[in-house]
């Protein structure tokens, strides 16, 4: 694993990739991004929590128009991970509402974004299809 | 409620609302302010305050437009706050004219957008060389497109399946007909920039931008500009008749932006802010849903439209579709919805919009709408919403005669 880097901080890449939120000590709130404070109850401390890999599809979308150098169409998704709400692509399924509907369940899969010059692999995430 | 603290909508204009190469964003603001100043029969002169509303106009347009309609010296605002740009800049004259530090305030709200595309997740950054991460996600490239989407058609779309998700009811279809009544109305309002029907096949026939919004459902970058002149109950005792008999009054003026919930700062919350911008409005101008005569709601997409009747409480929790169906939204039904072709169809000159809106249901309430008049309007709601968010909610009653 030495030489991979997650797409983002919050994806944890280990024998079982998951999702790590800042959870606000005082109130529980999560958030994914760095945090200066809690936005519900104005708390300072945050611990890490792992967040469930198996989720549900609550909204999505399916992009057609992109800025240049997105491949679309693709599907952009809210999924509701055991009470966790988070953003993410639905992929390995294809991008159109007969393979993709409101309620479906799905689960955290990995996929290589490709080598940088040093030769460090990228790992960005999506949800996929669980059943 | 003295005469101090009631305030009225005396002058009000907004321009055709379309494509104007030959115009700059001064031009355009000033056709609005001298439009809105003659119908108020008021000149800068007259004018206490002045609040102005442009979100890619770069700085100090409250200053530009001085230049050109008069520097009087008078204390200007310049504000943004997303799509409800011009309702912020209507409510900080209001503000400014309750707190008695003006009798007469002016609000302009002008934008130049039309061909401009996508408005947001157009700026995406080209990957760097090395994966590196930056940033407040810690993230090594670029999330849009690989984290869900950043653009608005896409984000409004999630947000008009997620109601179909909690309440049912919804379709692709759904949608196309609530877009096929805007453009409908358009037919019949001149300052629209497109106004040609189109029916709910073609429209889902037409080019998809984020499903299950197509063009057509997506609101229309356009140029435009919208101004109007307000005045404290004090003031308005002091004009003419005909001035008093045109004057609109402001029952609720409200701004709100969105509390903290779960998953807000994953996928947008629209409804909250509405809703408690809505319930606000209703408590301080003691109007009710059932009172209204015409909405002008913020249509930046159909999906968006749907939440926003429910938001609004035009309809019961989770009835949306069901008022949609029942006919209540169009023109001739029980509580008409867009009759200016909303977003969708007279477009979205972003910083206007919050203006524009005003100005349409004060045509009604003065019984100026001409071939699209609702008849005996007496009592109207212009709502907006700029996501990030803001919601700004206006109650407009008609001048007892
Ligand atoms: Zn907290």
């Amino acid at each position: 694993m030495a030489n991979q880097v997650p797409l983002v901080s919050y994806l944890v890449l280990n024998n079982e990739p998951h999702l790590v939120a800042h959870e606000c000590v005082r109130c529980g709130a999560r958030y994914f991004d760095r945090r200066n404070a809690c936005a519900a109850c104005f708390g300072t401390e945050f611990r890490d929590a792992d967040v469930a890999t198996e989720g549900e599809v609550r909204a999505f979308t399916i992009v057609s128009r992109a800025a240049p150098g997105i491949e679309v169409p693709f599907v952009s998704a809210v999924v509701d991970c055991d009470g966790t709400s988070v953003r993410a692509n639905i992929i390995n399924t294809p991008p159109d509402p007969e393979h993709v509907s409101l309620g479906m369940k799905v689960r955290l899969a990995t996929y290589s974004m490709g080598k940088d010059e040093n030769g460090t692999e990228a790992i960005g995430f999506g949800f996929e299809p669980a059943a | 409620m003295s005469a101090m603290d009631e305030i009225w909508i005396l002058g009000i204009h907004m321009t055709k609302f379309g494509k104007h190469p030959d115009k700059d964003l001064v031009d355009l603001g000033v056709s609005a302010i001298h439009g809105a100043l003659a119908d108020g029969g008021v000149t800068m002169a007259d004018v206490g305050v002045l609040a102005v509303g442009s979100t890619r106009g770069g700085g100090g347009m409250g200053q530009q437009l001085q230049k050109q309609v008069g520097q009087t010296g008078i204390p200007v605002y310049n504000v943004t706050n997303a799509c409800a740009t011009g309702a912020t800049a209507l409510r900080t004259a209001i503000m400014a004219v309750k707190a008695d530090e003006a009798d007469v305030g002016l609000a302009v709200g002008v934008e130049k957008l039309a061909g401009a595309g996508l408005l947001a997740g157009a700026d995406r950054k080209e990957d760097s060389e090395v994966w590196e991460p930056s940033g407040r996600y810690g993230a090594v490239a670029e999330v849009d497109g690989r984290i869900g989407t950043a653009t608005m058609p896409g984000v409004f779309a999630q947000i008009g399946m997620e109601y179909g998700h909690r309440y049912g009811g919804t379709s692709f279809e759904l949608f196309a007909k609530i877009s096929e009544k805007n453009h409908f109305h358009s037919t019949l309002n001149p300052l629209a920039a497109y106004t040609k029907a189109m029916s709910a096949e073609e429209i889902m026939n037409d080019v998809m931008i984020a499903y299950p919004n197509t063009r057509p459902m997506c609101s229309a970058n356009c140029d435009g500009a919208a101004a109007a002149v307000v005045v404290n109950g004090a003031k308005l005792k002091t004009l003419s008749k005909g001035q008093q008999r045109r004057a609109v009054k402001v029952s609720a003026s409200i701004l709100t932006t969105d509390p903290w919930e779960e998953a807000c700062q994953i996928l947008p919350n629209v409804n909250t802010l509405t809703r408690n911008a809505a319930n606000q409005a209703y408590e301080q101008s003691g109007v009710g849903p059932e009172d209204l005569d015409l909405v002008e709601l913020h249509d930046c997409f159909a999906t968006a439209e749907l939440v926003h009747y429910d938001n609004l409480m035009l309809c019961e929790e989770g009835g949306a579709p069901d008022f949609f169906n029942s006919g209540a939204t169009w023109r001739d039904g029980q509580l008409p919805v867009n009759v200016s072709g909303g977003l969708q169809s007279k477009g979205h000159p972003i910083a206007a919009t919050g203006i524009a809106n005003i100005w349409e249901v004060c045509q009604h309430l003065r019984d100026e709408g001409k071939q699209r008049q609702i008849e005996g309007a007496k009592v109207g709601l212009a709502h907006v919403i700029g996501l990030g968010s803001a919601c700004g909610v206006h109650v407009l009653e008609k001048a007892a005669a």
